[in-house]
């Protein structure tokens, strides 16, 4: 057990110090001088003026001391949750801009992978080896699966929103609304939280639909399967232990999916204007806000992180084989 | 079949199962697809011809195969048969479909059938690009660590695990916001280099079950060198498998494209599906009721994948005797 978790950990560690890494080397390694590309928005006539502030801003980056020092006054930041000041919302600290914006990101993100993946681990179970199910899960699941998140986000914000005006779009709540506890708004912040949601549910429960049935199918030709039916086993038994089976490497496979969920979940929020980190991501883009591009690659990467570690644990729990095995190799 | 028919996930949690970036988790069977082992010529030839026998009468991957097909044929005479230039200002903005402009025209009054043909392009040779790109990373990767093993293996891994966790989206949003051009070669190869992972999982399970096997010890034996066995006897007895693989990452190339382009970080001189969408969206086309602009590149993307998909299924009944509907 301590073995799994240390070479988890250590993996995890190094992952953390490549992404920071690479947080602080991509505006270094790309052309241009960052200092300059700033000034350049300032329109300044004089030269020495443009020569004055250049020097007072490189001096203000930290960017004229050695490079190994930069480094490790970004390391010292980033321990100190200090990843700068926000240009666009100047003079916002970026980790406070990001804080604002991750509980409605989260919002989205966990109900519609939580739910995605139970309901459709379920359906894909329910569908394999059975014609009349498979032929309409089947051809649904690809469909969902195959689609942009963007389109299907800009395609539910139109259909249902613009056009039919079922659900708003645009917001977290209703303009002119202030956060408070009561009823009305709480439901419009149900109302605009809803169609965001779903866009990122279908196109994750299709993925998973698909992966389950096929796995399912697997598992009922293995030869455990096989021999449970021999000996008379009712098919909803031979079922179920097909299922605990195929359920391990869809959970290996969550882990895989979260970095393209959280992708999707970003183009879904700009599409509907919700005020996620993907909104966030956007104006930054828009904005070329770079500290606050930083910050939040940096804060989705600790996500990503910390999610898997958390399907790890949940795979230990659920699959004996890995605690038998670790005790085993323990010596 | 002789291969170990060891169950996707009974490798414990590092099991290779799902490929795909763009396509959630889509499940590649993984030991299924393998080949015939140590064929014999004549057997392998006439295994050849069954798989072509199921192949032909396979409806999923003949329907998917033609619907393929057609938009490969589009995209590469669609600058030919499109009616307008796609750049250009040709009709009054915002134009109901019609017969003069058969998907309308956008904000700024372009034709957008015409769009959708050049786009049809780009979308296509970013997905190649990038399934091209990840493969070669991919398997150079995997089949070194599954074939060598032991401390180069256990390196490999590590780098493969770490590079699965940097969420790509978001490190091309870092990278490509600092970038003022950016091309198709850009984008194809920034896709590639993200995702070559899932070719590497998947390539180094498949050569962890092959060496082991008796004509791998004989090719090594005979004093083959590693690179010789593993491309001559190791990678043929998985083809089927990586072809598999292959097809899956290029249509999640072109939906991680798609995003990308709808952010408006894609090519900067060119029209793709997802910069349409993109444009769209940045000219209100949602407020304005014009969906014209931006649901035919979604349907042709979902058609383009969703086709993909299927041939993927098909192919997998091809290949593995276990999952033909009987």
């Amino acid at each position: 057990m301590r073995r799994y978790f240390t070479r988890k950990i250590i993996t995890y560690v190094l992952a953390f110090v490549v992404g920071t890494t690479i947080d602080w080397g991509v505006p270094r390694l790309m052309p241009g001088n960052p200092v300059e590309i700033y000034l350049s928005k300032f329109s300044l006539e004089s030269n020495g003026a443009w020569q004055s502030l250049n020097k007072v801003f490189t001096q203000a980056f930290g960017l004229n001391v050695p490079v190994w020092d930069q480094y490790w006054h970004f390391w010292y930041g980033v321990l100190h949750g200090n990843f700068g000041v926000s240009y666009t919302d100047f003079p916002e600290p970026v980790s406070h801009v990001i804080l604002s914006a991750v509980p409605y990101t989260l919002a989205l993100l966990v109900p519609a992978i939580v739910l995605s993946y139970f309901l459709g681990n379920r359906v894909g179970a329910l569908a394999a080896r059975r014609k009349a199910l498979d032929n309409t899960v089947l051809p649904v699941g690809y469909v969902f699966q195959a689609m942009p998140y963007a389109w299907l986000a800009l395609a539910m914000a139109f259909y249902l929103g613009a056009y039919a005006h079922w659900f708003p779009i645009g917001g977290a709540y209703a303009l002119g609304m202030l956060p408070n506890f009561s009823w009305s708004f709480i439901s419009s912040l149900l109302f605009h939280w809803f169609l965001p949601f779903l866009t990122v549910f279908l196109v994750s429960f299709g993925g998973w639909a698909i992966g389950m049935r096929n796995l399912v199918i697997y598992e009922l030709e293995a030869d455990y399967a096989r021999y449970l039916r021999s000996l008379g086993a009712s098919q909803r038994l031979v079922r179920k232990y097909a299922y605990r089976n195929a359920v391990l490497p869809q959970l290996s496979g969550l882990a895989l999916a979260l970095g393209v969920v959280i992708g999707g979940n970003i183009v879904t929020e700009v599409v509907f204007a919700y005020p996620g980190l993907g909104d966030l991501i956007y104006k930054a883009i828009i904005n070329e806000d770079y500290f606050l591009l930083q910050g939040i690659f940096l804060f989705i990467v600790i996500g990503v992180l910390l999610a898997n570690f958390l399907i790890d644990i949940v795979y230990v729990i659920i699959d004996p084989r890995t605690r038998l095995s670790m005790q085993g190799s323990s010596a | 079949m002789s291969i170990a028919q060891d169950k996707p996930g009974s490798a414990g949690p590092d099991a290779v199962t799902s490929v795909g970036p763009g396509v959630g988790a889509t499940e590649v069977s993984a030991p299924a697809a393998t080949g015939t082992g140590p064929a014999v010529r004549g057997l392998a030839s006439r295994r050849r011809w069954e798989f072509l026998y199921f192949a032909v009468h396979n409806k999923k991957l003949i329907g998917a195969t033609v619907i393929e097909l057609l938009f490969v044929v589009l995209a590469l005479i669609g600058p030919l048969i499109a009616p307008y230039d796609p750049n250009k200002f040709v009709a009054a903005p915002n134009l109901h479909p019609s017969l003069h402009h058969l998907m309308g025209t956008t904000y700024f009054g372009q034709d957008v059938a015409s769009q959708l043909l050049y786009g049809l392009r780009d979308s296509y040779l970013v997905g190649f690009l990038g399934a091209l790109f990840a493969s070669l990373v991919g398997m150079t990767i995997g089949f070194t660590a599954g074939y060598r093993g032991g401390l180069l293996d256990e390196a490999l891994q590590l780098v493969t695990n770490i590079v699965v966790m940097i969420p790509s989206l978001v490190l091309l949003i870092v990278i490509a916001s600092y970038l003022k051009t950016r091309g198709v070669l850009f984008e194809g190869v920034f896709i590639g280099v993200t995702t070559w992972p899932w070719v590497a999982r998947a390539v180094r399970a498949q050569t962890f079950t092959l060496r082991e096997r008796d004509f791998v010890d004989l090719a090594r034996l005979s004093g083959k060198r590693a690179t010789s066995i593993v491309i001559k006897d190791i990678a043929p007895n998985m083809a089927s498998y990586l072809f598999l693989v292959l097809i899956l990452l290029f249509g999640s190339s072109i939906l991680l494209a798609a995003n990308f382009d709808f952010l408006g970080l894609g090519p900067t001189n060119t029209i793709s599906l997802g910069t349409m969408m993109n444009q769209s969206m940045l000219w209100s086309a949602l407020n304005l009721h014009v969906w014209w602009w931006f649901i035919p590149p979604g349907v042709v993307i979902t058609i383009i994948v969703a086709a993909l998909l299927v041939a993927n299924v098909g192919l997998d009944e091809v290949f593995n005797p276990k999952l033909r509907e009987t």
